[in-house]
């Protein structure tokens, strides 16, 4: 069992915990997940790493309420316990490998979409701590889904929020955010971009646009994520890849986006049963016509 | 008494209820048939049988045992050998192992020893005997990487020799295929696979889980920060092999691997589970081995008309005989001598229906099977809703990327020596489909087996 240390809930059904799990602790990476299983019912489900502390042995995880097990970790609160937690898992991000002089000559902008920020900050925090400068694309719905802004300032060379209703920061798509900073005389030579798979792929076409090299991280569906059942498969330049052990993270330029997402809405009608079961108890029959579910 | 040169029946449930359910196929002998059965052992003096058994239970001493009733004296044969009985007498392909091999096959049928020893091992669950125990640790520490049958075979038989043994698994659970790939209905898990492995804890070994060696911990860290002096790597076979033919990125195909976890180790078969799992009209699994036939009877008991498409004919058929026979009384149908060439996608992206070409046997390829050549203009097209690839598996490139000096060979499984069963470096041994790639649970059984005697080996000469 893993303990939840402390829990907020930074914006409507989006929350932070710290989980003590010393092993994940020990050798995690920016750019690397976790998979947890709340109780004996849970699926597995893949969340990505949003910060760590060796010495202590604690990983901060953030979600948003999906599907019936992230709502059942919602309802969890600091004290309580988590069945299972494995990781890390998957690749480390590419420039935990690449020389440090090699990047301090680069420009980085990271793009970060709604809980995409999670997976984004620690990656800032890794190169700043390597004396590496980055700027930092926040993006969201309106303000109050602006997450991790204030970490993210503490370790970003710049923050560019901006939201789709603009209401705090710039007005607009990340999309527009980066044509804006481009026609403001900014120059990037490499993007990460993490969000909603929607907000990467038009993020590849934007950055496409202007020669910049794209690193997107993909999440989609995972089953034990270890590099065993082939569910999370994707096609990368052509070829299967499997997003467990050969990301998350590739060159958003050659991902098939579209058919991912395809492959994303595959068990759509079967986690929205479950999650309406979960909320709605004995009392969903399926009558409400919109979940697609029951019949 | 029956006809002495045929086998005592076996209880099964009944074809049309079983098709419908996850219980159990196969009931097993009672203890008075398995008396009788046990009586048509005629108890050669050099026993065929053994030399069949890749972990060499004492087969006729066991089965003696069971003549005079005595079931707890024939536990006790099969525990020096083996901690997974009632396992192994359910998945093992015994026709061509120790059955093969049985003297009274010549001229009528085999005597049944699976169902003999599955009745042994179910009779000692049930009155709660375990394994004798009583070792003096040696003080030496070896590591598991993986707790499926190599690793807990490994394990157990390193604990026998009092070797403080950790096994990691990376799941929630232990087992490896023994949970995640076969399903309930052959092998159940609360009453069988749980208790199996319960025995091999009792033997002092500790299970960690939620350990992804390579990632969580290298092995590199295990030896040099956590104290083990060898580490066995029974990590399992790795991932899915898809055709490559054009439509198979559709929606509604997917790996036999993920089709087969979702519904045993994910329980999504019962509605209470979270996990979801597709319910399909028509399915077509592609493939002939047991992890086929295991998703096709899956998804018929989930309620689809399940074809199975094989590009040989029955007789290579890899499954086990049994398997195959099982699949038919169920309702399962065999299109076989011929391929997919292309999953058809309807205007949604989802399948269906797959093209198929009928093939024809030519002449024997390297493996020594027939090789099935393509018919030309035989092309036809099966309908479905849902196609699962069940084609096999390449190695999990995880533990030898995260681990300098372990090297492996052509087709990615790790190179051991043969006899002490060391991979390229020093102190870390091997076995399992992690060496040989796909097959079966008591080949996996075997190399744990013959690794555990290795690494003893190693390390008596060491200390």
């Amino acid at each position: 069992m893993y303990q939840i240390l402390t829990k907020t809930e930074p914006a409507a059904n989006i929350f932070t915990m710290v989980v003590h799990a010393p092993r994940v602790a020990k050798n995690c990476l920016p750019g690397q997940f976790i998979i947890l299983r709340v109780d004996e019912e849970g699926e597995r489900i893949p969340l990505t790493i949003c910060d760590y502390d060796r010495e202590a042995g604690n990983i901060t995880i953030v979600f948003q309420i999906v599907g019936a097990a992230s709502l059942r970790l919602s309802k969890l609160n600091a004290g309580d316990s988590i069945a299972d937690f494995v990781g890390p898992l998957g690749k480390p991000s590419e420039f935990c490998e690449t020389p440090i002089e090699e990047l301090r000559q680069k420009s980085i902008l990271f793009v970060a979409g709604g809980v995409g920020s999670a997976p984004v900050y620690p990656q800032v925090k890794w190169l700043k701590e390597h004396g590496v400068d980055s700027e930092v694309i926040l993006g969201a719905k309106n303000k109050d889904f602006v997450i991790l802004e204030e970490e993210m300032r503490a370790y970003a060379k710049e923050v560019h929020v901006t939201t789709d209703d603009g209401s705090y920061g710039r007005s607009g798509m990340v999309t527009k955010c980066i044509d804006d900073l481009i026609a403001e005389g900014k120059h990037y030579d490499v993007c990460v971009a993490i969000g909603p798979m929607i907000m990467m792929k038009f993020c590849c076409l934007t950055t496409k646009k202007y020669g910049i090299k794209t690193v997107v991280s993909m999440n989609p569906i995972m089953v034990d994520g270890t590099g065993m059942c082939g569910a999370c498969r994707l096609m990368v330049d052509g070829k299967v890849k499997f997003a467990c052990v050969d990301g998350p993270e590739f060159d958003g330029h050659l991902v098939d986006f579209d058919q991912v997402m395809k492959r994303s809405a595959q068990y759509k009608t079967a986690e929205g049963r479950a999650y309406l079961r979960e909320q709605e108890g004995n009392t969903h029959h399926g009558g409400c016509g919109n979940c697609g579910g029951e019949a | 008494m029956g006809d002495p040169m045929k086998k005592v029946p076996v209880r099964e449930q009944d074809p049309k209820v079983r098709a419908t359910n996850f219980k159990e196929v196969c009931l097993g002998y009672n203890a008075e048939e398995a008396v009788e059965e046990a009586q048509r052992c005629i108890g050669c003096k050099k026993p065929m049988c053994v030399e069949g058994c890749p972990v060499s239970i004492r087969i006729p001493d066991f089965i003696a045992h069971v003549k005079t009733g005595d079931f707890k004296g024939a536990y006790e044969v099969i525990s020096e050998a083996s901690a997974l009985p009632s396992v192994c007498g359910r998945v093992c392909p015994q026709e061509k192992q120790c059955e093969g091999r049985c003297i009274r096959g010549i001229k009528g049928e085999a005597v049944s020893i699976g169902k003999l020893e599955r009745f042994v091992g179910d009779t000692a669950r049930a009155n709660g005997w375990a394994p004798s125990t009583a070792v003096e640790p040696n003080g030496h520490k070896v590591a598991v990487i993986g707790s499926g049958p190599a690793g807990l075979t490994c394990a157990g038989d390193l604990a026998k020799l009092g070797y403080s043994v950790t096994i990691f698994e990376a799941l929630h659970r232990p087992g490896g295929v023994l949970v995640y790939g076969i399903p309930e209905f052959r092998l159940p898990k609360d009453d069988v696979v749980i208790p199996e492995i319960e025995n091999v804890k009792k033997l002092g070994v500790t299970i960690e889980t939620n350990v992804i060696v390579g990632r969580s911990v290298t092995i590199e860290q295990l030896i040099e920060d956590e104290g083990y002096e060898a580490v066995f790597v029974g990590s399992g076979a790795g991932l899915p092999k898809f055709m490559g033919v054009p439509g198979e990125q559709a929606l509604g195909v997917f790996s036999a691997n993920e089709y087969l976890t979702r519904s045993n180790l994910m329980k999504a078969f019962r509605e209470d589970s979270d996990t979801p799992i597709m319910r399909a009209q028509k399915v077509v699994v592609v493939g002939g081995g047991n992890v086929a036939m295991d998703a096709a009877r899956t998804a018929l008991r989930l309620g689809a008309e399940t074809h199975i498409v094989y590009r040989r004919s029955e007789a290579e058929l890899p499954a086990r005989a049994e398997e195959v026979h099982h699949a038919k009384q169920e309702g399962i149908q065999f299109d076989l001598l011929c391929n997919p060439e292309e999953i058809l996608v309807d205007d949604k992206g989802w399948v269906c229906g797959v093209r198929c070409i009928r093939m024809e046997l030519g002449e024997p390829d390297a493996s020594g099977r027939r090789s099935p050549v393509e018919i030309p203009n035989s092309q036809f097209v099966i309908d479905a809703d849902m196609v699962i690839m069940a084609l096999g598996t390449s190695p999990n490139p995880l533990l030898t990327s995260t681990t300098a000096g372990m090297d492996v060979n052509r087709r990615g499984g790790l190179i051991i020596n043969e006899e002490s069963c060391m991979t390229t470096k020093d102190g870390v041994f091997a076995g399992g489909d992690a060496v040989t790639g796909a097959a079966t649970v008591i080949l996996a059984m075997g190399a744990g087996k013959a690794a555990a005697k290795g690494i003893d080996a190693y390390l008596k000469e060491k200390n």
